[in-house]
C-alpha cells in the first residue's frame, strides 16, 4: 500500500476530518466558498489572461492590469487552497481514490508551471511589449493555455461528486486502468 | 396553464428527459455555468473595485467599464442558457418549490437592470462630475445584488 494511501487513512481517523465530515453545516460552508471564490480568483485572474491575448483593455499597461488585478487574485486563490484543503481533509480516501480529484491536481501542477514560466520568460522582457495593444505571441499563448486550465479545473472539480455513478474503488470489479488511475488498493481482496 | 403546468410540461418532454437520462450531461451543463460565474465574477469585479478606488484605480471608471461590458454579456452569454437548462432539467420536482431559486430570480432580475441602467450610467459619466461616495454606493449596491444572486444559486445546488 502506498504511503500517500496510509497517510489519507490516518487523516481520515483525526477527529478534525470527522467532525468536518459529519457536520450539519460547516462542510456546505466550505463548499460554498470554495465554489464562489471562483468569482474572485478564477474572475480576476481571467481578465488577465485575456489582456495577455489582447482580448480586453488594450489601452492599459500589461504591467498595470497585472499588478493591480493579482493581489485579488491571490486572494482568491489563498481562499481556494484553504477551503479546497479542507475539502479534502473531510475525506482523504474519497478525494484520494477520486480519478477527477487526481486529475484536478494533475492539471493544477500544469496551471502552476504555465504561471511560473510565464513570470520567468515572457514576463521578464515586458517593457518591450508592454504598451502593446496585442501582446506578442508567447504572451499570448500563455493567456489562452491559462484559460484552458480554469476550464478543466472547473469542469473536472465539479466533476468529483460524480464519480460514484461511474466507478467506485469499492464496487469491484472494476476495469483494471479505473483501478490503476484512482488508486485503488486492489490487492487485499 | 398553471405554472406549475407549465413545469412539468418543460421538465417531462422528450428533450429533456433524454438529457436527464445521460449521467454526463447535468454536471458538464453545471461546468459550464460555474465558467460563466466566474467570468461574470472577473467581468464586475474589475468594474466595482475600480468605483471602490481599488483595482485599476488608475484608469478612468468608463474605460475599465467598456472594456469589461463586452465580457461581462459573454458571460451572461454562457450563463442565462446553462442556467435555463439546469432548470428545465428538473423544473417541476425541484426549482418550482425552491424558495432559494425565486430569490435567485428575482435578485437577478434587479442585479440585470441595476447593473444596465444604473451601474453603467454611473461609470460611463465624466468623473469629475461624480461625487465619489455616490459611485462607492453604486458599487456596493452592485457587489451586494450580485452576491444574493451567487449565493442563492449556491443554495439551490445543496442537497
Amino acid at each position: 500500500m502506498s504511503l500517500l494511501l496510509r497517510l489519507c487513512e490516518w487523516l481520515a481517523t483525526t477527529s478534525g476530518s470527522i467532525a468536518l465530515h459529519e457536520s450539519r453545516y460547516m462542510y456546505l460552508i466550505v463548499l460554498s466558498v470554495h465554489v464562489l471564490t471562483l468569482c474572485l480568483f478564477v474572475g480576476t485572474a481571467a481578465i488577465v489572461d485575456l489582456r495577455l491575448m489582447g482580448l480586453t483593455m488594450q489601452s492599459v499597461r500589461v504591467s498595470e492590469v497585472m499588478t493591480r488585478l493579482l493581489p485579488w487574485t491571490a486572494a482568491g486563490f489563498l481562499l481556494m487552497i484553504i477551503s479546497g484543503a479542507l475539502l479534502f481533509y473531510a475525506a482523504p480516501l474519497l478525494r484520494y481514490q477520486n480519478i477527477f480529484f487526481r486529475a484536478k491536481m494533475v492539471t493544477l501542477v500544469l496551471a502552476g508551471v504555465n504561471v511560473w514560466v510565464f513570470h520567468n520568460t515572457v514576463y521578464r522582457r515586458v517593457a518591450v511589449w508592454d504598451q502593446d495593444p496585442v501582446p506578442p505571441r508567447s504572451a499570448r499563448v500563455v493567456g489562452g493555455l491559462a484559460l484552458v486550465f480554469w476550464v478543466v479545473l472547473i469542469t473536472l472539480g465539479r466533476m468529483i461528486p460524480y464519480q460514484v455513478y461511474w466507478f467506485d474503488c469499492n464496487r469491484q470489479p472494476q476495469p483494471a486502468i479505473v483501478n490503476v488511475l484512482a488508486g485503488c488498493n486492489t490487492d487485499s481482496r | 396553464m398553471s405554472l406549475f403546468e407549465f413545469c412539468e410540461r418543460v421538465q417531462y418532454s422528450p428533450l429533456l428527459s433524454a438529457m436527464r437520462s445521460s449521467s454526463w450531461v447535468f454536471p458538464l451543463i453545471a461546468s459550464i455555468h460555474l465558467m460563466g460565474l466566474a467570468l461574470i465574477g472577473g467581468a464586475l469585479l474589475v468594474v466595482d473595485l475600480r468605483l471602490l478606488g481599488l483595482g485599476l484605480r488608475h484608469q478612468p471608471v468608463a474605460q475599465v467599464a467598456r472594456d469589461a461590458e463586452r465580457w461581462l454579456l459573454v458571460s451572461l452569454l454562457v450563463l442565462l442558457p446553462t442556467g435555463l437548462l439546469q432548470f428545465m432539467c428538473f423544473a417541476a420536482t425541484k426549482y418550482y418549490y425552491l424558495t432559494a431559486f425565486w430569490v435567485k430570480m428575482a435578485a437577478l432580475s434587479l442585479a440585470l437592470v441595476f447593473t444596465f441602467v444604473v451601474r453603467r450610467k454611473v461609470a460611463m459619466a465624466e468623473e469629475t462630475r461624480m461625487n465619489p461616495v455616490w459611485s462607492k454606493l453604486v458599487a456596493l449596491v452592485s457587489l451586494s445584488l450580485w452576491s444574493t444572486v451567487a449565493i442563492a444559486g449556491r443554495l439551490i445546488g445543496l442537497p
